[in-house]
């Protein structure tokens, strides 16, 4: 077709292999990434310690969690805003099931599966019913957090069960358990998009609905077993959630849906569905991460962090938006 | 012998609107059958009747001979029946082989899960390309194409399981003169394997080209039936062009 000798073709063909959208991660979020490092540990001797290290991953561990499903989400064309609710009713539900004696991993297994119905009500409503996600959601959001609030009293439960704690304080060959439980499902759900139906469908979903409906997919069905899944990682986190701060209360992860969709987007996964992938979002939450250490480090006043994320997340959609564009062009 | 698919008495309401009313049409094997009409005269409609994404409102769909109904494209597709819509209805984000496959994933075992085989769907489609005489990367992502790549990625999605009858919506639509050719000697090979055809186009003389039988609709009606090959191209023409536009009145 084209003459292979241009030199243009080599620049472009290396261009095409780093765009994330054909299967790389974003180039300038690995560059930013890097130089973040690099300049952190030149400017504080303190950022290269193994404690601080872990520290950063034990700070992004639970927003991971989350965010691998809201990745898997927002590739599908979906938008999943009641995580942080979702994560608050879980950690809920364990510690009220492990007041009434009921045995840790039943009340694990209750709590996941609470997650995974919330997953299957914003899934019905937005397949069966058509109700725009966003709107789906932040409603779910709303009657999930003040259910946890009505059930609780609005009261916290403070958790004893060394079993459950070990989730937040524990150690495996010196890797914190946080650490562990999101690098797995990074893992699981990393190997599993490109290489099982689960994951094309995602895409294929996100990319077209309609295409993907005339080709025999079961669309609404898969659009629930997308939000399920986003519905029981939540779930998990709440659970993370509550070891790391050794209580349960309605008020968690408040607000976490920024983080989490930031890290998503940031991470180069369309806001339009159709194109994303896990690494992106991986180096994303490792970017965040590595600027509020920064930010923390250098004595840089906490509320900047809020506005530091803010001004990061407008990054991603401007990015996200400029790159849509061209692509369109075609 | 029976026709391979045939619609008997099928109307086709949409709300208020009736897009189909009280049509017949028949298709045999190996036929190649035009579909002419103006805009909005119901030939979409008709062609997704056949392609189960719509059911008929009334009437009813026959499969050699006996009657079938396709409660979903899913459906259709088992039956044999193939469809390129006029959108060409692809996913930009996948590449050529998963467009190919989409719905039909071919899969291995892995332990105890099952996982896509897609070595062997890149292969199966090259091969498919290929054998189609087509110029098409099976790992290039679909969204990335010109119209006319994207249209052979949907004809080829549509060949790739031996279809029985393959329903074409408007297929020229977006392509070069050279390219219509490459498309209509597909359309003549088919035939000669055996597929049927049911062509959907504007372009008069395609129609003429390949199709043994063209059927004319209006308003929703089938208003007449053709043979292209009884008359010279002229006479065809001017009484297609009567038909569709209603000029003329006179039975068929
Ligand atoms: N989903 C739908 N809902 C409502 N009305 C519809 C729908 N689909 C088709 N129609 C109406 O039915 C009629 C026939 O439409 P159809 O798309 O079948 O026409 P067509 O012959 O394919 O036209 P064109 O040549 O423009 O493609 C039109 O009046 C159209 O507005
Ligand atoms: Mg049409």
């Amino acid at each position: 077709m084209s003459a292979t000798t241009r030199p243009v073709s080599t620049v472009s063909r290396l261009r095409s292999a780093l765009r994330p959208a054909e299967g790389g991660v974003n180039p300038g979020l690995v560059a930013a990434l890097l130089i973040l490092f690099v300049l952190l540990a030149v400017t504080s001797p303190y950022f290269l310690s193994s404690t601080n290290l872990l520290n950063i991953g034990k700070a992004v561990a639970i927003t991971g969690i989350v965010a691998v499903g809201e990745t898997i989400v927002i590739i599908a064309g979906g938008f999943d805003l009641s995580v942080g609710s979702t994560m608050a009713a879980a950690g809920m539900t364990a510690a009220f099931l492990l007041g009434f004696g009921v045995p840790l991993p039943v009340a694990f297994a209750a709590s996941i599966l609470l997650g995974i119905l919330i997953g299957l009500v914003n899934g019905a409503i937005i397949s069966y019913a058509r109700i725009n996600p966003l709107i789906t959601t932040l409603a779910t959001l709303a009657i999930v957090r003040g259910l946890a609030y009505v059930v609780s009293g609005g009261r916290e439960i403070v958790i004893s069960d060394p079993a459950w704690l070990s989730l937040g304080t524990g150690a495996i060959l010196g890797i914190p358990v946080m650490i562990v439980i999101v690098a797995v499902t990074f893992l699981v759900f990393g190997w599993a998009m490109p290489r099982t139906i689960f994951g094309r469908y995602a895409y294929a979903i996100g990319s077209s609905a309609r295409a993907a409906r005339l080709s025999g997919v079961a669309v609404d069905r898969w659009r629930l077993a997308f939000y399920v899944t986003c519905g029981g990682l939540a779930s998990l986190a709440g659970l993370v959630l509550v070891a790391r701060t050794g209580n349960a209360q309605p008020s968690a992860a408040l607000g976490v849906e920024l983080d989490v969709i930031t890290a998503v987007i940031l991470g180069g996964t369309s806001l339009t569905g159709g194109r994303g992938r896990l690494a992106g979002t991986l180096i994303a939450l490792l970017v965040i991460g590595i600027v509020n250490n920064g930010l923390t480090l250098l004595g840089v006043p906490s509320y900047w962090q809020q506005v530091v994320k803010g001004g990061i997340l407008l990054a991603a959609v401007l990015y996200d938006e400029l790159h849509r564009g061209r692509r369109d062009e075609r | 012998m029976a026709p391979l698919l045939e619609l008997r008495g099928v109307t086709k309401t949409f709300g208020s609107v009736t897009a189909l009313r009280d049509v017949d049409l028949e298709i045999g094997a190996a036929e190649a059958v035009g579909l002419i009409g103006d805009n909005g005269a119901g030939k979409s409609t008709l062609v997704k009747i056949l392609s189960g994404v719509y059911a008929p409102t009334a009437g009813a769909l026959h499969l050699d001979g006996s009657p079938v109904s396709f409660g979903s494209p899913a459906d259709a597709r088992r039956a044999g029946v193939e469809m390129i819509y006029q959108d060409l209805a692809l996913c930009d984000d996948l590449d050529v082989a998963a467009n190919i496959f989409l719905g039909r994933e071919l899969r291995r075992r892995l332990g105890p899960i099952r996982i896509l085989d897609r070595e062997r769907m890149a292969a199966e489609a090259a091969r498919m390309i290929s054998e189609l005489g087509l110029s098409l990367v099976p790992g290039r992502l679909v969204g990335t194409m010109s119209g006319g790549e994207r249209q052979m990625v949907a004809v080829a999605r549509a060949l790739q399981f031996q279809p029985r009858l393959l329903l074409m919506d408007e297929p020229t639509a977006a392509l070069s003169a050279e390219k219509i050719r490459v498309l209509l000697g597909l359309v003549e090979e088919l035939k000669r394997r055996g597929v049927s055809i049911l062509l959907i186009s504007h372009r008069f003389t395609d129609i003429l080209h390949v199709c043994d039988r063209i059927v004319v609709v209006r308003q929703g009606t089938v208003v007449g039936s053709l043979q292209p090959h009884a008359q010279p191209a002229e006479q065809t023409m001017a009484r297609m062009t009567e038909l569709m536009t209603g000029d003329r009145v006179s039975a068929a």
